[in-house]
Formats: structure tokens, C-alpha cells, sequence
């Protein structure tokens, strides 16, 4: 227990010295990083923006309030349009990441040498570039549209999916396994009957979350031209429309929370 | 489990009990998908005619250029890693009153209610459309970018740090209160030391998603490595856009890696 002697008197301390002081020097070290970081971002700051930001932000205001209500009904193709990119997206994503998963899993892998090591690898690929980044790519290589968006939030999905999914396979319980193998079962009827049963409600958890992301991300991929709501938000915030800004953010708004909603209830009666 | 009399054969529960719903599910999912895929309206003359347009950014992702926009890239990646450095430490430390105010434990009903919106405000909207006001407000650059991000991380660390605040040993806070120390020696002694390595933790994986986010923000203009990247697609210049994405990878595994393994040293 460290102590420090003062007046003769043993007095408790919760550090000895040198952790403290190790622990006074990372916080610097924090300090001095952060003072750096803001000199280096902020050299190319124009401070006369920062300062006319008030006014720039009332005058925002003053311009996207009232919504343009009228509006919305150019806004209902666009939703659906949103809503099939994140539920055929997710759909897709499933559809791709379930094999990964299996491939991935300790339990269930082929072969723990190479294949393992590779379903790892796509996992980590595609969950580390976001939605908007594949949506940018795609739309260079197939074109504007609904199916760079839906082949993007697939892409993305795969990683999250398969990640929580692969989780989900190492974690089942053995004994179940072993007892179906224990019949006689092939390679097939043991993944249908032993594998499967155990992972069905969180594959069903998992899906019903992804999809609950994926409408939060699909509504700005049209942003970059992959259809949806967000190409609309585009063409608005073009024109410096922001009255229809405003309608389409509580569009969007409305959406997401819906969907949260949704995927909580759906969730809670699964699990 | 079917009739006895009628078959002795054994077959599997479903997933859903109840038939009715089972089968309103199937229907309803085929009448979707039906729709949803009647309404694509995907033109495949554009789609085949891309693909040879993706052999280029395959070849530009395996050929990467790192050389002729350099002076581009390491501005992009500058911008990027600074802005997540200070936005993390800003959102964090805002993100203490806040969280420390939505815990129901330690305060009071109305500032209770006023924490918990500011949370709910700032989770609703995605880093995206934050990053389009604020560019809006503030002008082009790291600077929006760097608001968007302090913004996005006041919601997040706020709302979880609330969550663990409401978890903690009672026991400990009530022992601190009962040598009759005031609220804020209650939450030094018996509420900060429960919480800290967490917080500790929290803060790092949100550092690691800043920096994934602040590759995103860049498209609406909010500067940072996205901007540079789209720069390099509008200009069809593949090899570096390839560049870019390899490099945005290696620091978010980097940054995966690290925050995970100082995330276990801290706990």
C-alpha cells in the first residue's frame, strides 16, 4: 500500500509516486497532442467564417423555416426507393455474409489454415469502409441508381453481419452438437439440426438490427448519386432550397425512427 | 409437434409458433420482394457497360498511386487525424456533464430531462447531415468537420457514460454519502473510480470511429481524407483513389487494433 510519511504520521495515498507521476505524463502527453492536432487542423482555418457563423446560422433559419410542405409528395417514390435499398440491401448482405460466417467460425470452418484466415479478411475489409465510400465506388463502376446503392449497403452489411454472426457460431453450445453427430448425422444434418436452432434467433436479432442501420445509411447515399431520399437532398441542397432541406431532414428523421422502433420491438419479441 | 395418432414421425418446432403469423410473414416478405423488385428499374446496358469502368478501379486498388497527388493525400490524412484527435477529446469532455446529468441516480428530474433530449438530438441525426449544416455555418475545412465529430461523440459517449453511471455499485456511493460527503465528493470518490476505466475504454473506440467518420465527411466538405477522395473519383484518377482507400484501411485497422489492445490494458 503506498504511504507517504508526513509529520511522522503514516498517511495513505491510492498511488505510489511514480504512478502518479506516469499517470500526470500521459495527461500531458494527451495535452500537448491536442494543442498540436488544433494548430495543424486549424492553419487553413478562415476565422472570419467561424465568427459570421451566427448570422450565417439565422439567416439558415430564417430561410428553411417554414418547411415546404408541399413538397412531400415528391418525396414518397424517393422513401420507397430508400426503403427497398436498405431492405434488399440487407437481404443481400445476409445472403453473402451467412456463408462467411460459417467459414469464419472456429467451430464450423473447412479449413482453419486458409479458409478461416480469408473470411476474416472480407470481414475486416468490408466493415472498415463505410457505406457512403462504396456507394462512391459503385456509382463510378455501374452507374447512378438504385443497385449501386443496394449492392453498397450489402457490402457493408457483410462485415457486421458476418462479424456478430461468426460470434454467434463459436458461442453455441457443443453438447448439442455432439449429440446429433452422435446419430450418425452427416456434415449437413449436424450444421441443420444442431448448428442452425442454436444461432436462429440471434441470425434474426442481427439481420433485424443491420436493417435498422442500413435505412439510417441508405437515406444519404444519394448523396454521391446512388439513389433514394439523399438524391433529393442533393438537388435541394444545390439549389440552396432550404425549405425543402427542412422537409426532407424530418422525412428522414421520421424514418429512422420508425425503423428504430420497429427493429426494437422485433428484437425484443425475438430474444 | 404433430398428432400422435396421426403420424409418430418427429418434426422440428419452427422458429415462429404461431401458423397464422408464420405464414402472414412468408406472404408479406413474397409480396415485398415482389414490389421492391418490380420498382428497381435498373438499366443493365449502364450496369454491363460499367463493369469494364470497375476492371480500372480493381486496377487502380492493385496498382495504387501513391506518388502524384502525395502532397494531396497527406493534406487529406492530416486534416483527418487531427480533427479526430480534437473532436474526441472535446466531444469527451462535454460528453461528462452530460452523461453525468442523464443519470437518473445522481440528478435531479429536470436536469434529467434536459440531458436526456440533448442525447436524443444528437443521436438522431447521422454525422452526414450534421456535417451539410455545419459546413453551411462554418465554411469549407477541417473545422466543420472537426464540430460534426465533437457533436456526433457528445451523443454517443454521453448516452453510454449515463448507462454505466445507472450501473454502478449503489453500495460504494452510499458509503462515501454516509461519511456525509456533499454531491460532488460523491461523485469523485464513489462514482468516478466505478466508471473511469470505462470511460477510458469508451473514449477510444470512439476515436476509432471519428477516424472511420471523418473518411465519410469529407464528401459534403467537411474536409479530410474523403474530400481528397472525392476529389480523385470526380477526376476519374482511380490510382489514387485506390491509394486513399488502402490507406484508410491500414489506419482503421491500425486504429482497430490498438484501441482493442489498450481497451484490454486500461480494463
Amino acid at each position: 500500500m503506498p504511504v507517504t510519511a508526513l509529520d511522522g504520521r503514516v498517511v495513505w495515498r491510492r498511488r505510489t509516486p511514480l504512478a502518479q507521476w506516469a499517470i500526470w505524463c500521459g495527461w500531458f502527453a494527451l495535452g500537448v497532442l491536442f494543442v498540436l492536432s488544433w494548430q495543424v487542423m486549424n492553419k487553413n482555418t478562415i476565422w472570419l467564417f467561424v465568427e459570421d457563423a451566427p448570422r450565417q446560422a439565422a439567416d439558415l433559419l430564417s430561410r428553411a423555416w417554414p418547411p415546404r410542405w408541399s413538397y412531400l409528395d415528391s418525396l414518397w417514390v424517393p422513401l420507397w426507393d430508400t426503403l427497398n435499398i436498405a431492405t434488399l440491401g440487407t437481404a443481400l448482405g445476409i445472403v453473402l455474409a451467412t456463408p462467411i460466417a460459417f467459414l469464419a467460425a472456429r467451430n464450423t470452418t473447412p479449413s482453419v489454415a486458409i479458409l478461416r484466415p480469408v473470411a476474416l479478411l472480407i470481414i475486416v475489409a468490408t466493415r472498415s469502409i463505410n457505406s457512403l465510400i462504396w456507394a462512391l465506388l459503385l456509382v463510378a463502376i455501374i452507374g447512378p441508381g438504385l443497385l449501386a446503392g443496394i449492392i453498397a449497403i450489402a457490402l457493408r452489411s457483410i462485415g457486421f453481419i458476418g462479424k456478430l454472426l461468426y460470434e454467434a457460431i463459436e458461442e453455441i453450445d457443443e453438447a448439442q452438437v455432439e449429440a446429433v453427430r452422435a446419430t450418425g448425422a452427416s456434415r449437413w444434418q449436424i450444421m441443420d439440426y444442431a448448428v442452425w436452432p442454436q444461432i436462429a434467433p440471434a441470425f434474426a436479432g442481427i439481420s433485424v438490427f443491420r436493417w435498422d442501420i442500413n435505412i439510417r445509411e441508405s437515406t444519404i447515399l444519394g448523396l454521391v448519386g446512388a439513389g433514394g431520399i439523399g438524391l433529393q437532398l442533393q438537388s435541394s441542397l444545390a439549389r440552396l432550397a432550404w425549405a425543402e432541406v427542412t422537409v426532407i431532414f424530418i422525412v428522414i428523421l421520421a424514418t429512422v425512427v420508425i425503423s428504430e422502433w420497429v427493429s426494437a420491438k422485433v428484437r425484443a419479441a425475438i430474444i | 409437434m404433430s398428432t400422435p395418432a396421426a403420424s409418430t414421425r418427429w418434426t422440428r418446432p419452427p422458429l415462429i409458433g404461431n401458423p397464422w403469423l408464420r405464414w402472414g410473414l412468408y406472404l408479406g416478405v413474397a409480396l415485398y420482394l415482389i414490389a421492391a423488385v418490380s420498382t428497381l428499374d435498373v438499366n443493365w446496358l449502364r450496369v454491363l457497360d460499367g463493369l469494364s469502368n470497375g476492371w480500372r478501379v480493381l486496377e487502380g486498388f492493385f496498382a495504387p498511386d501513391f506518388t502524384t497527388r502525395s502532397r494531396d493525400i497527406w493534406q487529406g490524412m492530416e486534416e483527418s487525424l487531427t480533427m479526430t484527435v480534437t473532436s474526441t477529446v472535446v466531444g469527451c469532455l462535454i460528453s461528462i456533464p452530460i452523461g453525468l446529468g442523464a443519470a437518473r441516480n445522481v440528478a435531479p428530474l429536470p436536469v434529467y430531462a434536459v440531458c436526456r433530449s440533448i442525447i436524443a438530438v444528437s443521436r438522431a441525426f447521422q454525422e452526414i447531415i450534421i456535417a451539410i449544416l455545419f459546413v453551411a455555418m462554418f465554411g469549407f475545412g477541417p473545422f466543420a468537420g472537426f464540430l460534426t465529430l465533437s457533436f456526433a461523440t457528445i451523443g454517443f459517449m454521453a448516452k453510454l457514460l449515463a448507462e454505466d453511471i445507472e450501473d454502478i455499485q449503489e453500495a460504494q456511493a452510499e458509503a462515501i454519502r454516509a461519511t456525509g460527503a456533499s454531491w460532488w465528493q460523491v461523485v469523485n470518490y464513489g462514482i468516478q473510480p466505478q466508471v473511469m476505466p470505462r470511460l477510458i475504454g469508451l473514449s477510444l473506440y470512439r476515436l476509432d470511429i471519428n477516424f472511420r467518420e471523418s473518411a465519410v465527411i469529407g464528401i459534403v466538405g467537411a474536409g479530410g481524407i474523403g474530400a481528397t477522395l472525392n476529389t480523385a473519383m470526380s477526376r476519374y484518377d482511380y490510382d489514387t483513389a485506390g491509394a486513399i482507400l488502402i490507406m484508410i484501411i491500414a489506419v482503421v485497422l491500425v486504429a482497430e487494433y490498438a484501441s482493442s489492445h489498450l481497451r484490454k490494458w486500461v480494463q
